[in-house]
């Protein structure tokens, strides 16, 4: 067993500087800070348009440390793939290539160039942090919106289909390492980060952050939300690597226990879910029940 | 405008509270670009290119906030949750407690005092100045 990372044992070195142009409360900042610590300093960032860029800093302000290259939505992963070839072409293959994308320009718009990223097997990591939405455009909806959400452009019944996996999309791109994280478990964030960047070949790591204005609640609960959705199951954080399947951190707990909460509890805490009906709140109970019964019969 | 108000509005704004000076801080860089038409291809940099890496201290997002939590170190028990969780890295660490916020980048979203486990931190309502 490797040993695990606690708070006091975290890199002090901080690669975020304070006066980033994030919305207050937001989660990616602390999947972000806590992040690239565990990336370390000889890393190169590819980041699309997001909320991302925007917490980067609007030009000429820039409050992370580390380089990093603004690419368009839909190049990103090949844009890491050309940082790489320049890379090996200067003899610096020691340092590291990390994607950090959001749920847009992974799930919607980039998936073309990750997906052939992946299938090229180029050596970088791809980070996808999913806010469930276009936030920083203005609430509009995305692959990753959950049904029932009430973004800019669904305003009266909410989302009608369901959300897209692209954890699962990418698993099924048989590639070495995929991981789902949360921005209320950093720690159990970084030892993945951690592990996925000693593996070889395009490593995948999704990170849910709650978003206070996009879904809805105060944001001295962004935490807490973020905590709920791994209680409730409806979040489940594991790691696929070379193919086997883990459990990890909470979600291991909560199937340890049997403590899972309805997802109710999860729903009722944004007002992005005020009107939702009835039978879609019990579609997604049956969903979540769904996959987590393959869990506990051991096949997973 | 009623006369009230207007004898409000001809007082004397109350003196501004000098800022705690911070022990070696940087200075704000000025943009000094006077002599930019003799400049040669040499000095420009490329397009959108920001040389300076993580110049965003001198944002100051501490007016964004309209809460703005207060730390009782007597009570800390140096867990750490919350310089762990605040999301714009804000709380000033003395020996493994906490002791103080930095105000010029607290935004005020409050999840340091909904995460602390012996309630030393409390949000109270931000006086502006």
């Amino acid at each position: 067993m490797t040993t695990r990372t606690t708070i006091l044992s975290l890199p002090k070195e901080e690669y975020v500087h304070p006066g980033n142009r994030a919305c207050t409360g937001c989660s990616l900042g602390i999947a972000y800070r806590i992040g690239l610590k565990a990336l370390g300093p000889d890393t190169i960032l590819i980041v699309p348009p997001s909320c991302l860029t925007v917490l980067q800093g609007l030009f000429p302000v820039a409050s992370t440390k580390l380089p990093s290259l603004n690419v368009t939505f839909a190049s990103t992963a090949a844009a890491a793939t050309g940082v790489l070839e320049a890379l090996k072409a200067q003899g610096r293959e020691h340092t590291k290539v990390v994607a950090w994308a959001g749920d847009g320009g992974t799930a919607d718009i980039g998936i073309q160039s990750l997906s052939g990223a992946a299938e090229r097997g180029d050596d970088f990591l791809f980070m996808c942090y999913d806010n469930e939405g276009y936030m920083n455009t203005g609430v509009q909806r995305s692959g990753t919106t959950p049904q029932g959400a009430i973004t800019a452009n669904t305003p009266f019944k909410g989302k009608m289909q369901q959300r897209k996996d692209v954890a699962a999309i990418m698993t099924a791109h048989g590639i070495d390492y995929v991981a789902t994280a949360s921005a209320s478990y950093p720690l159990d964030l970084y030892d993945k980060i951690k592990k996925a960047i000693t593996l070889k070949g395009v490593k995948y790591i999704h990170i849910h952050t709650p978003c206070p204005p996009g879904w809805g609640f105060d944001t001295r609960y962004a935490v807490k939300v973020g905590e709920l959705a791994v209680e409730t199951g409806y979040l489940d954080l594991y790691e696929v690597e070379k193919g086997e399947f883990r459990l990890t951190g909470a979600s291991a707990k909560t199937l340890e226990k049997g403590t899972r909460k309805p997802v109710r509890e999860y729903l009722q805490t944004q007002s992005r879910f005020r009107i939702m009906s009835p039978e879609q709140a019990a579609d997604a109970q049956a969903r979540v029940d769904a996959t987590w019964s393959t869990y506990s019969s051991g096949e997973g | 405008m009623t006369p009230d108000k207007k004898a409000a509005a001809q007082k004397p704004a109350p003196p501004r509270k000098p800022r705690a000076a911070k022990a070696a801080a940087p200075q704000k860089p000025t943009w000094d670009i006077g002599d930019i038409d003799t400049w040669g291809p040499d000095r420009h940099e490329l397009g959108a290119t920001i040389i300076e890496a993580g110049n965003s201290v001198f944002n100051e997002t501490g007016g964004w906030r309209s809460d703005v939590p207060e730390i009782d170190s007597e009570k800390c028990d140096g867990c750490m949750l919350c310089y762990f969780y605040c999301p714009d890295a804000s709380i000033v660490i003395e020996g493994g407690k906490a002791v103080g916020i930095d105000l010029e980048h607290c935004k005020g979203c409050g999840i340091c005092a909904k995460e602390c486990p012996t309630d030393a931190i409390v949000m109270k309502t931000d006086e502006k100045e």
